[in-house]
């Protein structure tokens, strides 16, 4: 350990941690340093390893290896009770209390006050106001859970973290359910917290937030601590660049991908239209696609990406305009978007893709086998014909066609859910995350596909993580902020700067184009903390006004 | 929101793996079918008598019933569901048959009040199929609670439509009654009629799921739902038609029963039949996880089962003890064809 002389001694020490689940590495070296009294974010793109290093932390994973260190003090939780005891808790995502049960209960919930051993219910009532009254809320603790608002019900699961003499409270994404007003009580309670020398973990793809009420942030990438520096200081687009293992000012490195002909197909006609759409983490997404272009849909976890993919696919309700070659549609369900052409793979490849006990034959024909069948019964003899062109077409690395998809690798099973569309011929594909979790050889090859079938004139709507992807294969760049398109890049435009600039702060305004954006939000310089600091009293810290249509 | 990446790995489930010695992959399809095979052998050897036209309709014909809305059960499992209500759909298409058959002039010809007897009540347990099927869809219950409404309230519709009392057939007024009773009782080259129907539905809807567009859509939306809605599955449909089958061949194999018993008794008729089905499924090698199915392993394990009692039967092996024999070779056969999900 390298405490130096004059830092405090931190309060907690996280070194070397590792975990492994079957078949994914989810953490692989990641450390953490947590001060008294610090609020300390934890930031970093999906999958990195936040979630599961604080899963290690509470106790609710066992670490593989690495060393957890409170107060100087090694320490092995086995079970999140542990944790609690030792003074780490935690609030979750979703928030996990009881709905039906009073306030005080769910505070004291497992270590109800008790006399006589029984439930000394005055004194739970008593000792929860106290809790209560210390984060400013004043509620009657008697009251059902549920009958208080969102806000309200996390200041309860606060309340029971701080209850248990907790000296850190995990926050997980704690502000994803409030509005702007419950968000600044959130923080006023933070703040407090702080001042009774309680740490907080504050994890969140907000980035505002960070500079509202953290002092330091770790940033992690494919489970690895990648650095760890003053909130202060650090501009946004900074942290946005070490979060996708980016350098600021890394311009376009060409040759990294699949991809070979961005820029040089003419786009045809306009297939579809998505206009101002609204609905759950959609604010104003616009987007459209010709046919024979690939437009990469940017943006940072949480911003509505998917939710723009799901909307204009039908596989979420959102209100706002959807024109299809022109012509305004309203879909019902997946299935009335297939018939017009259009395909959909999810970055969820098993919850969202395979059947994981059906074949690589049937899980290639499954949209197709309308098509495939006449009065209902399918035409094996047609089906064979497709699948084991296929097979070959986009050499799928299969034992047959009889293997269950479940066997195959993640290259090979993306594979597979490509030609599940490619089989029906479709005018546009909506890819998200195309090449997230496979490996290097097969994710070229889906990049170089990708840019063929956009020769020959489909239509492609990708979503990627990965900003090569966007900058190298993407004819055009669609940058969405919080639910809303604030910048839109033409080939020539888009650079990997460009793009993280528009992620992080949805407006670039040498480069966007055809954006408005409101005066408040408008930046100039981001490297230095003095600018930053500006940006922070320009800015409110929550999801804000963008709202001058 | 959670993370993806990490909701996809998930946690490795641990169930408690017991020292049980697992098949070797290549024999595990074919477990059912070599169970069924020992006992046939077995009782070959030891049973007398058993291999004769007599011994077969009867055994048949004691696992015909079972066998019909099993079928109709496997496609509820195979999407992940389950149908509590078969016995209670059994018994009210048992005593809406005898309403049909009251009296010779009522429907104009015998011959309209015989056929309304076999239509009506199919079409009624149809329709009763189609209300759970709109319970798990539209209202979004869980399968289970979904058919707990009709299992509990079917039957009461059944003893409300004739107040509690039990029908004999032959006190009924209809000259075709003969002929309503044959397809439980009456002879196709010395084989019960029932057995035929029921050779006919195994048949059937081992075609329809194997070879139709409807029964691949049954396994994908078992197998993961959301991935097959993205694909154009049109899941509703699938599962509210699944629970219309089972509902139809519930009520059928309510005929049959009423045929057999030449009465028809609104508190007996299909009495435990939910259990005795999902036993067959369940031994016949269908995982009640859905996405999965095998309709000629429900037919097989009906039939072991069926013969379990038998053999124990046969030999004097008093009731208390066939009862725990059957339960334990229920385990045994799950067990042995469980697949070790990776």
């Amino acid at each position: 350990m390298s405490d130096s002389l004059v830092a405090p001694q931190p309060l907690l020490v996280m070194e070397g941690i590792e975990k492994a689940f079957p078949g994914v590495i989810a953490l692989d070296g990641a450390s953490l340093r947590v001060a008294p009294g610090e609020v300390h974010a934890v930031i970093g793109q999906n999958g990195a390893g936040k979630s599961t290093l604080m899963k290690i932390l509470n106790g609710a994973y066992r670490r593989d290896a690495g060393t957890i260190l409170l107060d100087g003090q090694p320490v092995d939780f086995h079970n999140p009770r542990e944790a609690q005891d030792a003074g780490v808790s935690t609030i979750y995502q979703e928030i996990n209390l009881v709905p039906y049960r009073s306030v005080a209960e769910n505070i004291f919930m497992g270590r109800e006050p008790r006399r006589w051993g029984m439930l000394d219910r005055e004194r739970m009532n008593r000792d929860a106001t106290a809790v209560l009254d210390r984060l400013g809320v004043h509620v009657d603790v008697r009251r059902p859970l549920s009958t208080l608002n969102i806000a309200l019900q996390q200041m309860v699961a606060i309340a029971r973290a701080i209850s248990t003499d907790a000296r850190i409270v995990i926050m997980d994404e704690p502000t994803s359910s409030l509005d702007e007003r419950e968000v600044e009580v959130l923080f006023d309670v933070i703040r407090g917290l702080k001042a009774d020398g309680i740490s907080a973990i504050y994890i969140s793809h907000r980035l505002d937030e960070l500079y509202a009420v953290c002092d330091r942030v770790t940033i992690m990438r494919d489970g690895k601590t990648i650095d760890e520096r003053a909130v202060a200081g650090a501009s946004k687009v900074e942290l946005v660049a070490r979060m996708l293992g980016k350098e600021i000012g890394e311009v376009s490195r060409s040759g990294a991908t699949g991809f070979q002909h961005r820029g040089a197909r003419p786009a045809g006609e306009v297939l579809v239209e998505a206009d101002d759409l609204q609905g759950a983490r959609l604010d104003g997404a616009s987007v459209t696609v010709r046919s024979g272009e690939i437009v990469g849909l940017a943006g940072l976890l949480g911003s509505g990406r998917t939710e723009v993919a799901r909307a204009v696919f039908g596989a979420d309700p959102a209100s706002g305009g959807l024109r299809v070659r022109g012509k305004p549609v309203r879909w019902k369900s997946p299935r009335d978007a297939i018939r017009a052409g259009f395909g959909f793979s999810s970055e969820d490849r098993k919850a969202d893709g395979i059947i994981p006990y059906m074949s690589v034959r049937e899980n290639l024909t499954l949209a197709a086998l309308p098509v495939l069948s006449r009065n209902g019964i399918v035409d094996r003899t047609e089906q064979q014909r497709i699948v084991d062109r296929f097979i070959d077409r986009l050499g799928i690395k299969t034992a047959g066609p009889e293997q269950k998809i479940r066997e195959l690798s993640g290259g090979n099973q993306q594979k597979v859910l490509l030609a599940r569309w490619l089989c029906l011929n479709p005018s546009l594909l909506l890819l998200d995350e195309p090449t997230r979790g496979i490996d290097v050889g097969a994710k070229a090859e889906i990049q170089g596909l990708i840019d063929e079938l956009a020769d020959n004139g489909l239509g492609v709507l990708m979503i990627s993580s990965e900003l090569e992807e966007i900058t190298e294969g993407a004819d055009r760049v669609v940058v969405l902020r919080e639910g809303r398109t604030v910048a839109e890049f033409d080939h020539v435009e888009v650079s990997q700067d460009t793009v993280m600039h528009a992620m992080a702060h949805g407006d670039d305004e040498s480069r966007s184009r055809g954006v408005e954006e409101s005066s408040g939000r408008r930046l100039q310089a981001q490297e230095d903390g003095e600018t930053v600091r500006r940006l922070v009293g320009a800015t409110p810290a929550s999801p804000a006004p963008l709202d001058e249509r | 929101m959670s993370e993806p990446g990490i909701r996809t790995v998930g946690r490795p489930t641990r169930s408690l793996h017991l020292p049980i010695p697992q098949l070797p992959a290549f024999i595990r399809p074919y477990t059912a079918l070599i169970a069924l095979a020992a006992l046939i052998v077995y009782n070959i050897v030891f049973t007398t008598n058993f291999l004769s036209i007599g011994t077969f309709n009867a055994n048949m014909t004691q696992v015909a019933t079972i066998v019909i809305v099993a079928v109709g059960m496997t496609f509820v499992i195979a999407t992940g569901g389950i149908d509590l209500s078969v016995g209670s759909l059994m018994a009210i298409a048992g005593v809406l048959a005898p309403l049909f058959l009251v009296d010779a002039q009522q429907f104009g010809a015998p011959v309209v009040g015989l056929a309304l007897a076999l239509v009506a009540p199919l079409l009624v347990t149809t329709v009763l199929g189609a209300f759970n099927g709109t319970l798990v869809t539209v209202v979004g219950l869980q399968p289970i609670i979904a058919t707990l409404v009709l299992y509990l309230g079917g039957r009461g519709i059944a003893q409300l439509i004739v107040n509690g009392e039990l029908r004999e057939l032959r006190n009924l007024g209809s000259p075709m009654i003969s002929s309503f009773e044959f397809i439980g009782l009456g002879q196709v080259f010395g084989i019960r009629f029932q057995i035929i129907i029921m050779l006919v539905v195994v048949a059937v809807a081992a075609w329809v799921l194997h070879a139709t567009t409807f029964g691949r859509y049954v396994l994908a939306t078992g197998g993961n739902a959301a991935a097959a809605r993205l694909a154009g599955v049109p899941v509703n449909q699938v599962k509210m038609t699944v629970y219309c089958i089972s509902g139809f061949l519930a009520g059928l194999a309510g005929l049959v029963v009423v045929a057999i018993n030449r009465s028809s008794d609104p508190h007996r008729v299909g009495e435990y039949m939910e259990l005795d089905a999902i036993a067959a499924v369940a031994v016949g090698g269908t995982p009640l996880t859905g996405g999965r199915a095998t309709i000629l392993g429900t037919f097989i394990g009906a039939m072991i089962i069926q013969l379990v009692r038998f053999t124990l039967i046969a030999h004097n092996v008093p009731d208390g003890i066939t009862r725990m024999v059957i339960a334990g070779s229920i385990v045994v056969a799950v067990l042995a064809q469980r697949q070790r999900t990776s």
